[in-house]
């Protein structure tokens, strides 16, 4: 045991190598930054005439796929356009059922048949969640929901569950099946990796224009735009759980005769279910993130509720539906966690009793929401919930940032000013200064010192593309603004993942409002930042920092709270105090999580970059919006690469950077 | 039971139609007329009173919520049939390239006309008592100067897709401005709706129809007129070697749809083509729904309850 905390306290080689080195790269950055007058112009701007037509060609390829390719029998616009006839059915028949009901005929001679109850929809849920998860999820449960009732979001989010209840478990099986193809194939793993790094990295607002010319205008291509989004995290989690399911496990079930298929779904799937719930949760989580961009192109629901109230600069109100997605989110989340890790029923007690006495609740639910239905017809109340009774509270939030905006603004203007003059602007002039050569060889020799000459090559790779399509100055200003809000992020939110890592209810509390703050849209707190701060790139830092402060202390909490209880003892063995415990032991061993943490906050910070545009930064995230809305596709999609080639080449260093650390630590 | 219940629906719909009133002319086809939406209060009023109407006529009709300019992919398509409302200001250039395409058709004015110019609070008149005439903003830059923008004075514009030529003006005429864009309508007026809570400088693109000019007290800036030789020919205008030394062109609304479309409802596209509105009008109705939080749907009732000569004359279908 003291061998190994003396190993913590005192490495045997230094870490990463020659720190004389690392000085001397960046003195010659300073350095070429300062003189940046005297170097040659091609140096400092990357002329225009050594810029490749790649967008052209993208546009045209574009072209190609939509108005020629074919499969011989069929051309590939009527493919997808066949495939979204299929999703649109089923989302219509979610829809009739959830929000519109059904009508038959035309106009006004139309006959209508409502759509389920309210009042039975929550009956059901509750009960469902009393069933699958205790009388808490019930609760909880029925506070959601009903939250939605009085609050008058009940038919948004209607829309919003119909297409959510479509899409999720789309997204799930479409993520296993990749993620088991990846998990038996070592070269299907190698194919889907890079792909789906730049599914999550490449902004949603870069591909929409392709999708929305292959699948029509409409909900289902907002809702195959939120899949590609949302299914990543399914396919990755899917190939770590099946590796970590344990080799007892695999060789029982050799033993036991099973055939492939029996092997892969009888034994793989059951035993790896507690990482395949988390890519259940991180796909209902990222589908509602993405209810906002989903209803700018045609998904209606709450998102649309949010950006109507904020165009009309109803704060309160835009407030009200943003908290409705929310705990929709969280609810969904909550009840499928639930009815997944349910425990089997006994064996043998289920087989017994007719059909209709072993599926007597489910049964049950189905008549009463058809009743419901009926009902409905004639009482309207029951169909949809009468609006004189419902609540709001928008008024009250409008005043408080009238009175914000009113009394302290002047203060805030003098904060921000500072930060403006002394951080913000010399920071985006050292950046738009510094040389391209220099920082691309000196990313080169990051990535030489961390991860050998494979992993300098790679960022001069990417670096070269956004030179070659003439991105370089926004993808600059993309790194000032997000490099800058990390950093921020991270001094806000290590500090507080250290404070509630000591502690189990403040671990609660704290992560708690981390949730909150990540499915709340982030529309909903821009507006009001923009009234505070204005249009510019401090609004546009606190919004990317709002939202990337969730990683920095999750992973923080997490890093302190699994380094080894082994190793804790021996510092307090060794005598060492609190702050010695902290600093010399605890943090030292949960740097390779914390690291993973900055580098989840990293590819927060840019995933935001669609949204900040929105309030006018003129960065890369400008560059793919303009192009959304000029329906530009070769535009729209060179400079979402950009953004994920931003965002590739700090993962891969910080990655490799960690596995080092860990590796000298000894707690790989 | 469950052809019990599809007899029962048939049985149903046929009473229904069968009680329809025989006047109204039968709609020539079932196949939905899809009407876009975005975002702004204004185009959804008049997309809501146009697919009211249509409902009346007995066509189905569906709304789509779609991006202002990604729309005409959409449109030459057949994927949206109708736009109700595409502004000369913004909208011109891309309009002119999908009618090109053969496969959208100009549906006539709405009747509407719109305005868009430089504007500020009626209160910035005190401290800048030359406005607003245009020649007054270069001694006042200093008033609307923020520590982003130096001495120069800082403008507010749309954002980058509106277009505008609001950085190519400032050159032109000289103005000692920097032009910020917001990136959204909503960021746009949010700015506003603090400068005007605080009585803090604001200038900024303001357009109407809107809601904004109702509710804020404000004048646009009379820069020199527009005309089309001053955004195309360099040497017309105050300065003679660069276009666009005058102001914005105001110009109408105009209702675009999917060529295609003519033959499958031809007496719809006949309504759609009637359809008029005038600025007043529209401007009652955002202010309703933007500022009192009346809904669209009563709004949109409740004003063609009052004045259904009007949208009736509409739907006569010749032909």
């Amino acid at each position: 045991m003291t061998a190994a905390t003396l190993e913590v306290t005192r490495p045997r080689r230094r870490p990463l190598g020659s720190a004389p080195l690392w000085l001397a790269a960046a003195l010659l950055a300073a350095v070429s930054t300062v003189l940046s007058d005297r170097l040659p112009a091609w140096a400092v701007e990357y002329p225009r005439a050594w810029r490749l037509p790649i967008e052209p060609w993208i546009s045209a390829a574009m072209k190609w796929l939509i108005n020629d390719a074919t499969f011989g029998l069929f051309t590939f616009q009527e493919f997808t356009r066949s495939i979204s006839w299929l999703f649109n059915w089923l989302l219509e028949a979610a829809y009739g059922l959830l929000a519109q009901g059904f009508t038959f005929g035309k106009g006004e001679d139309a006959l209508h048949i409502p759509h389920v109850s309210w009042i039975a929809l929550i009956v059901v849920l509750v009960f469902f969640a009393r069933r699958v998860g205790g009388r808490g999820l019930a609760l909880f449960v029925a506070f959601c929901f009903l939250y939605l009732a009085v609050f008058g979001q009940w038919s948004s989010a209607m829309v919003t569950l119909a297409s959510i209840v479509i899409s999720v478990p789309f997204g799930v099986l479409a993520g296993l099946l990749v993620g088991i193809a990846a998990y038996r194939n070592a070269w299907v793993e190698k194919a889907v990796t890079p792909l789906l790094d730049l599914m999550q990295t490449v902004p949603v607002f870069a591909y929409l224009v392709p999708i929305l010319f292959l699948f029509g205008f409409g909900p289902v291509a907002a809702m195959i735009a939120t899949m590609i989004y949302a299914a990543p995290p399914m396919v990755r989690l899917t190939v770590l759980a099946l590796r970590g399911v344990p080799e007892e496990i695999k060789e029982y079930g050799r033993m036991a005769g099973c055939s492939r298929h029996q092997h892969m779904w009888k034994v793989l799937v059951p035993a790896a279910k507690s990482g395949l719930l988390v890519g259940l949760n991180q796909v209902v989580m990222l589908s509602l993130n993405m209810v906002i961009i989903a209803s700018m192109i045609g998904a209606g629901g709450l998102g649309f509720d949010v950006l109507h109230a904020l165009r009309r600069l109803a704060i309160g109100e835009g407030l009200e539906a943003g908290i409705a997605i929310t705990l929709l989110a969280i609810a969904l989340d909550r009840l499928s966690q639930a009815a997944a890790t349910r425990p089997p029923p006994a064996h043998g007690s289920v087989r017994d009793g007719s059909w209709l006495a072993r599926n007597r609740l489910a049964v049950g639910a189905l008549v009463l929401l058809l009743v419901s239905m009926a009902a409905g017809a004639l009482v309207p109340a029951i169909a949809a919930y009468p609006e004189p009774w419902t609540v709001t509270t928008g008024k009250f939030w409008d005043e408080v940032v009238a009175w914000l905006n009113i009394n302290l603004f002047d203060t805030i203007t003098i904060v921000k000013t500072w930060l403006l003059v002394n951080l913000m602007l010399p920071v985006k002039e050292f950046m738009l200064a510094l040389p391209w050569p220099v920082l691309l060889g000196l990313l080169a020799f990051a990535g030489w010192r961390l991860g050998g000459w494979r992993l300098a090559l790679l960022p001069v790779a990417l670096g070269a593309f956004i030179l070659l399509t003439g991105n370089w100055e926004k993808a600059m200003i993309t790194v000032y603004l997000c490099g800058l809000s990390v950093v921020i992020a991270a001094a806000i939110g290590i500090p507080l993942g250290i404070w509630a890592a000591g502690n189990r209810r403040r671990t609660g509390g704290t992560l708690a409002v981390i949730d909150t703050l990540q499915t709340l849209p982030s529309f909903v707190y821009l507006i009001p930042v923009i009234m505070l701060f204005s249009v510019g790139d401090f609004s546009a830092m606190i919004a990317v920092v709002a939202f990337a402060l969730a990683p920095a202390v999750r992973y923080t909490v997490h890093g302190l709270n699994q380094v080894p209880e082994h190793l804790v003892e021996a510092g307090r063995a060794q005598g060492c105090s609190r702050r010695q415990m902290l600093w010399k032991i605890r943090m030292p061993l949960a740097l390779p999580e914390i690291m993973l943490g900055i580098n989840q906050t990293i590819m927060m910070a840019l995933s935001m970059l669609v949204i900040t545009a929105l309030v006018g930064t003129r960065d890369l995230g400008q560059e793919v919006f303009t192009a959304l809305a000029k329906a530009d596709t070769g535009k729209g999609i060179v400079a979402g690469l950009c953004v994920a080639f931003i965002a590739i080449t700090a993962d891969r260093l910080i990655q490799a950077w960690s596995r080092r650390r860990k590796a000298q630590l000894g707690v790989a | 039971m469950k052809n019990l219940i599809r007899t029962a629906v048939a049985a149903g719909a046929l009473a229904l139609a069968a009680s329809a009133p025989a006047a109204a002319a039968a709609p020539e086809s079932d196949e939905p007329i899809i009407l876009t939406l975005h975002d702004w209060s204004g185009q959804y009023i008049t997309t809501t009173i146009m697919g009211n109407v249509l409902k009346s006529m007995g066509y189905n009709v569906e709304y789509v919520q779609a991006d202002y300019l990604a729309q005409f992919a959409g449109i030459e398509t057949g994927d949206l049939t109708v736009a109700m409302e595409l502004w000369d200001t913004t909208a011109a250039e891309a309009l002119a390239a999908s009618i090109a395409t053969g496969n959208t058709i100009d549906l006539g004015e709405t009747g509407m006309a719109a305005k868009e110019e430089w504007w500020y609070p009626i209160y910035m008149k005190e401290l800048c008592p030359g406005l607003p005439d245009w020649q007054a903003l270069n001694a006042c830059a200093e008033l609307f100067a923020t520590p982003e923008t130096g001495s120069k004075g800082r403008y507010l514009g749309g954002p980058v897709t509106w277009g505008g030529w609001d950085d190519e003006r400032v050159e032109a005429l000289n103005l000692d401005f920097e032009v910020i864009h917001a990136g959204t309508d909503a960021a746009l007026f949010a700015e506003l709706e603090s400068a005007y809570q605080r009585k803090a400088p604001f200038l900024g693109w303001v357009y109407a129809p809107h809601w904004a000019p109702a509710k804020y007290e404000g004048e646009w800036v009379e820069f020199p007129p527009y005309s089309a030789e001053c955004y195309n020919d360099p040497s017309v205008g105050l300065n003679p070697d660069m276009a666009y030394d005058c102001g914005k062109p105001s110009g109408l609304v105009r209702k675009a749809g999917w060529a295609g479309g003519e033959a499958v409802w031809p007496c719809a596209y006949q309504a759609i083509r009637a359809f008029r509105m005038d600025n007043a009008t529209m401007g009652e109705l955002v202010a309703e729904v933007d500022l009192e939080g009346v809904s669209v749907d009563d709004a949109v009732n409740a004003w063609m309850d009052a004045n259904e000569a009007t949208w009736q004359s509409w739907t006569a279908c010749e032909g």
